[in-house]
């Protein structure tokens, strides 16, 4: 299972406790994740991706296995610890205020 | 007696406030959404238990909520707002055309007839109808045809935030928009012109009676006098006996005319209300005293309601969908403050009272009568 994990405000408009558990048949890449994620609740539609374009909305970045994949290209393969389900992928907020 | 419901929207969440029909004991709700910006909470006009709310955050975007039992329960909602076809181009700061971009929503507005059918007006200015009750939303592109390559965003963004519906006639719809202007429609959405006749803007236009491109803050009209509209400019309050085919000035003798919301009283359509503000560059009252102006002359003579609203050291603002009225006699007066204050009088205005006083910044007001 992949492991997604999100910020507070996402969880609370998910309705879900903790991390979410994502079965994926197929290539394992941040399209498939989040696609997947999507499909498990719809009410995250346009709260991560742009509905259009579905590119990152630019005040949230992506990470996994201690690294900053925001930039990475969509469908490259994710690291075999997430696709284990030995670390998660993680949905983060950008620090923003002062 | 009736009952009321004061739904409130903040910086960081929605409130719902409710009394019986003397307003005077309150009870406090929420946050609904708590750390999202509520630009707006409004309830159907023919099923007082369906709510919308447009919830937004610079991290995450749009989201809209809908409830069936008067703002205790919500269910996200269709958050697709994908402006019809190409949506082609405005004026940016910098001259240069600057393709449409969907923001937020700065405004819902609920049928008077149908509780499935629902207005969004939205950043970039567009507007979209929901006939699902917000299940989906579709643009009503015309109005970007209204000269729409002229229109550019003011400090506040390019936002459509009022929408006059006309209960007796039903394919006639205004809207206001910074800073474009009014724009108006009698064929229920597919053929638009600018409404602004009568206007001037001498500093912020260098043609200062163009067609489009007027700061307009508010519109409000009383239901049974669709054809009388009054409005609150950047600066100037403005009155149309056409149904907006012209305007006149009604300032008066008000301390200064700029400001965000005007209203109208529930049962007399010539009193109406503005809170006056010092001006564009400073959003806070005059003489640092919260004053709300009533006109029971449909404007020109104005008298200050103090009574109950902070009379020194005051620097809140009061934002444009930030006053509403209730339908109980006598007719109850609301407004929340840039403060984090509901303030509300159940005599007209004569009285006012701090119904919440300590919530995040209020960016809209609106009241429910219950039966």
């Amino acid at each position: 299972m992949i492991r997604v994990t999100l910020p507070q405000h996402l969880r609370t408009l998910a309705q879900v406790d903790g991390e979410v558990a994502l079965r994926i048949d197929g290539p394992v890449t941040q399209r498939s994740v989040l696609d997947a994620l999507e499909a498990r609740h719809p009410t995250l539609k346009g709260t991560i991706r742009d509905h259009a374009t579905l590119e990152r909305r630019p005040f949230l970045r992506f990470f996994a296995c201690s690294r900053d994949l925001s930039h990475e290209r969509p469908d490259t393969p994710l690291p075999d610890a997430v696709v284990n389900g030995d670390e998660p992928y993680m949905v983060v907020g950008a620090i923003a205020g002062g | 007696m009736g009952r009321v419901r004061v739904l409130v929207g903040t910086r960081k969440g929605a409130f719902v406030l409710t009394a019986d029909g003397k307003r005077t004991k309150w009870q406090i709700s929420g946050p609904h959404f708590g750390g999202w910006e509520i630009y707006h909470v409004k309830g159907s006009p023919v099923d007082p238990n369906r709510v919308y709310a447009s919830q937004s955050s610079g991290w995450f975007g749009q989201v809209v909520q809908r409830s069936n039992d008067g703002g205790q329960s919500w269910e996200a909602v269709d958050n697709t707002f994908a402006y019809d076809g190409t949506p082609g181009t405005h004026q940016w700061y910098d001259g240069t055309q600057h393709p449409w971009e969907f923001k937020r929503v700065w405004h819902f507005e609920p049928s008077p007839t149908d509780p499935d059918t629902v207005y969004a007006g939205v950043e970039d200015a567009g507007l979209f109808r929901s006939t699902d009750g917000g299940k989906s939303w579709r643009e009503l592109p015309g109005l970007r045809e209204a000269k729409g390559h002229l229109w550019q965003p003011g400090a506040g963004g390019m936002c459509l935030h009022t929408i006059i519906l006309d209960k007796l006639d039903p394919g006639r719809v205004s809207v206001a928009i910074s800073a474009a202007g009014v724009f108006q429609t009698a064929d229920g959405g597919q053929s638009w012109r600018p409404a602004n006749r009568g206007l001037k803007s001498t500093t912020e236009l260098p043609d200062a009676t163009a067609d489009v491109g007027f700061c307009v803050h508010r519109i409000a009209m009383h239901p049974s006098r669709p054809k009388v509209l009054f409005m609150q400019k950047h600066w100037d309050v403005m009155r149309s006996d056409d149904g907006g085919a012209s305007w006149t000035e009604v300032s008066g003798n008000l301390p200064t005319d700029f400001g965000f919301p005007i209203d109208v009283h529930a049962h007399e359509p010539e009193t109406i209300y503005v809170v006056p503000i010092k001006s564009d560059s400073e959003h806070y009252p005059p003489d640092a005293k919260l004053r709300v102006y009533r006109s029971r002359t449909g404007g020109n003579e104005w008298e200050a309601l103090t009574t109950g609203l902070p009379q020194q050291d005051c620097y809140v603002n009061v934002l444009r969908d930030a006053m509403a009225v209730d339908a109980l006699d006598p007719c109850g007066v609301y407004f929340g403050t840039s403060g984090g204050q509901v303030y509300a009088s159940a005599d007209s205005g004569d009285r006012w009272t701090a119904i919440a006083q300590n919530l995040p910044g209020v960016m809209s007001v609106e009241v429910q009568t219950l039966s």
